[in-house]
């Protein structure tokens, strides 16, 4: 970074953003400016620093002061008082939950401390529009690195011998994907991100982009180098128009830079880049049905092999890397196939990125080793469950993996103990829930979304997984008997043998293993017609105690749909005939009156 | 399908967009995404018009636009409000909101209000899970939504109205 004093790191990710960071942004830089202190203090906009359910956070740098949920107003206290005084802001430093000591430095908070970033390195301390900033960071010396002193077969060998198996969700070793590239011959081979980011929960690749694009586009030019392709292409949801910018600016600054293009570092070797668009369709996550979607057809799954690294795009020999996968090799080749397979465990080398999300204190982008144990994320790093609620599931894998309870917590994460407890790994999303989930509910959440996904080739998909929707949707009315039970069990094992890709062969997990791990909740469904959750609308009923209510009103206030009546300190009733069953007045009640039953 | 029936002008747009991607087969998706940028939707009487310039059938046309959630064939709104289907949002209460929307607003996912003010639509995550539940119009996230708060979130735009961007057809 060039002759600042001082560096203001602004969060630009998409939930920041959400949250008015841009303007605090432009109120730092006006009050920058208004002090003269434009030639000392830089104001950066930066990647997603993880850190998302604290957004927006400001960063100063040096002093490493992390600031949270600042607002656009508190700028002016920022400069004043930090920049100019000296003094930290403390209220808007984050606090420690139990000691509720303010944290001042990053380094110090649980969220941070037990996290090892390889994949994140530069999200949330570069400007992912500065080529220079990469570049100060060791970026490009990767590649110069291996077009310079490394054979193809070399690097190969490294990344090999470093264990990487691919973040997308499949877990294929990535040096081999690329040696069959490099040996399949050829008069055209093609390098492809996949970027079409589709878990529900899961953004890693989507921060990754808006955070660090150099990472993902000097990686893909090592790709390249490695298997003789001279074309990369990139998949990206157009739903991620930031991240679409921001990868559009760094592959013409690296351009502008002769990183990309004729001639390389002024060897043999030529690379170029292009961007391809999705367009919403899940079932695309699979290299085959992704590949015909970049031809402009349908995204169909076919049948492998042949495997793309032979058959690919257009029939050439196509190397399909996910974006996390990618963001991880510069490191690789930097500091050696030894410090990376130094982390992790046996099998699975390296670090992990997951988004957690959901009923834990903090949200957001984490980067761990791998064989971490999940009560170290959830409890450690994600703080707990939130509102001091019991921990009752954690889905990972997305609509392709499974819930795993309690009993799972001390399992280390890496990709075969997550497929022995009946889940995966998947792309990273990390979904936390509580007590008041009901596991059905979630499995048919997930069974819509596959219904929604299917693309209809294969009938155990198509036809199944609609079915397999219908019965978890009468036993979530209270409809249901035991025998829908041992019908769901055998229709998802048919749907299991019988589908062509990834999606159809998945798409029964969900119920699966909750059937497995919470078959006692299926049963009080069926046989009791009772969500112990108290999730399932059909089945609930809210009731005002008439001992407890003191007639408040807070509940008859905020009932959005008019259900509840009664006078001012007299007794209220629910109409159950109007009411929606939101659970609005059962939160709200402040005396405990509201019951579901 | 009924006979092409487009102004001179959104003729020329769409053979515009086919011949900067070379009129090729291949460039469909492409194709689509930017007509769709620039009308807004994909009725019947462009795609057929898209297959003509691209010397390809209508049904394969088709077949890419319906098979891709990113594709209407509908209007959108004028303020097309989406609210967030992933996980941590459902999780944390994202169906009770699309409830009171769709009562609000007496839709359907899918439908426009019958004065073309607002259209409703689920999207499956758009990474601010942070903010769960999550409720986009148009550009704008509305993030920690509670069902309460959406009669207000929907009242900020009953007044006001935005210049339409869009070419008419």
């Amino acid at each position: 970074m060039a002759d600042y004093k001082m560096h203001l790191l602004v969060c630009g990710g998409t939930g920041c953003k959400a949250s008015e960071s841009e303007q605090v942004r432009d109120n730092l830089l006006a009050e920058v400016e208004k002090h003269d202190l434009s030639d000392e203090v830089q104001v950066v906009t930066t990647g997603c620093f993880g850190f998302c359910e604290k957004g927006p956070i400001v960063k100063v740098v040096p002093d490493n002061t992390f600031y949270v949920q600042v607002r656009p107003e508190d700028a002016s206290t920022i400069v004043m008082e930090h920049l100019i005084k000296g003094r930290k802001v403390t209220h808007l430093l984050y606090k420690d939950p139990e000691s509720e000591e303010p944290i001042s430095d990053s380094k110090h908070m649980d969220f941070y401390k037990k996290q090892v970033r390889i994949a994140l390195r530069n999200c949330g301390f570069i400007n992912p529009e500065a080529i220079d900033e990469y570049i100060a960071r060791d970026g490009y010396a990767a590649l110069a690195k291996c077009l310079g002193e490394m054979t193809p077969q070399e690097v190969i060998d490294e990344i090999k011998r470093s264990g990487q198996r691919g973040r997308g969700g499949g877990g294929f070793p990535t040096g081999l994907k690329w040696e069959i590239t490099s040996k399949s011959v050829a008069d055209q081979k093609y390098v492809v991100c996949n970027a079409d980011e589709g878990d529900p929960g899961a953004f890693m690749d989507r921060s990754i982009l808006e955070g660090d694009p150099h990472s993902v586009i000097e990686a893909m030019a090592i790709c390249g180098y490695c298997t003789a392709s001279t074309k990369g292409l990139v998949y990206i949801r157009a739903e991620y128009p930031l991240a679409i910018q921001r990868l559009k600016t760094a592959i013409k600054q690296a351009r502008e830079y002769g990183l990309l293009g004729e001639n390389i570092f002024g060897t043999s070797f030529s690379f170029d880049i292009s961007l391809r668009y999705g367009a919403g369709a899940f079932v695309c996550g699979e290299e085959t049905a992704l590949i015909h979607s970049m031809e402009g057809l349908r995204g169909e799954p076919t049948f492998k092999p042949p495997f793309p690294s032979e058959a690919g795009y257009l029939g050439k020999p196509t190397t399909v890397n996910n974006v996390e996968t990618l963001a991880s090799i510069p490191v690789i080749i930097n500091k050696g196939a030894d410090f990376f397979n130094s982390i992790g465990t046996e099998k699975s080398k390296g670090t992990k990125v997951f988004a957690l999300a959901g009923k834990i204190n903090n949200v957001g982008l984490i980067e761990v080793p791998m064989g971490t144990t999940l009560r170290e994320v959830i409890f450690d790093i994600g703080g707990g469950i939130k509102g001091g609620k019991k921990f009752k599931a954690v889905q990972t894998g997305g609509p392709s993996g499974g819930c795993l309870t309690n009993s799972f917590l001390d399992t280390p994460i890496d990709y075969d103990n997550l497929i022995a407890a009946g889940s995966m790994m998947g792309s990273g999303g990390m979904i936390v829930m509580d007590e008041d989930d009901c596991m059905v509910s979630i499995a048919k959440f997930y069974l819509e979304f596959t219904l929604d996904e299917s693309c209809g080739k294969c009938t155990p998909c198509r036809i199944g997984n609609k079915r397999l929707y219908e019965i978890l949707d009468k036993i979530t009315k209270g409809l249901g008997n035991e025998e829908d039970l041992t019908r769901l069990r055998s229709l998802c094992k048919v749907i299991k043998d019988t589908s062509l890709c990834g999606l159809g062969q998945t798409s029964p997990n969900p119920i699966l293993s909750t059937l497995d791990n919470f078959y006692d909740e299926y049963l009080a469904h069926v046989r009791d017609h009772r969500c112990p959750a108290g999730q399932c609308k059909s089945l609930v009923k809210y009731t005002i105690d008439k001992d407890k209510c003191t007639g408040c009103t807070l509940c008859f206030r905020n009932c959005p749909v008019g259900a509840i009546t009664g006078e001012k300190r007299s007794v209220h009733y629910i109409d159950n005939a109007i009411c929606i069953k939101c659970g609005v007045c059962y939160e709200k009640c402040k005396f405990d009156a509201i019951s579901v039953s | 399908m009924p006979k092409i029936k487009l102004s001179q002008r959104t003729n020329e747009i769409i053979r515009e967009i086919c011949a900067s991607f070379d009129n090729s087969e291949g460039e469909l998706i492409n194709v689509l995404h930017e007509t769709q940028h620039k009308l807004g939707y994909l009725p019947a009487e462009v795609q057929e018009l898209i297959a003509n310039e691209l010397n390809m059938s209508v049904a394969k046309v088709y077949g890419v636009v319906t098979f891709y959630s990113f594709f209407n064939m509908i209007p959108q709104g004028e303020f097309p409000i989406s609210v967030c289907m992933g996980t941590a949002c459902y999780v944390r209460g994202a169906e009770q909101i699309l409830h009171e929307i769709k009562r609000q607003l007496n839709i359907e996912v899918g439908q426009s209000t019958p004065d073309g003010k607002f259209s409703l639509n689920c999207l499956r995550c758009v990474g601010a899970c942070g903010l769960a539940p999550v409720v986009m119009v148009g550009e704008k996230v509305y993030g920690r939504v509670a069902p309460q708060q959406v009669r207000k979130i929907i009242a900020e735009y009953q007044e006001s109205t935005v210049k339409q961007e869009k070419h008419e057809m």
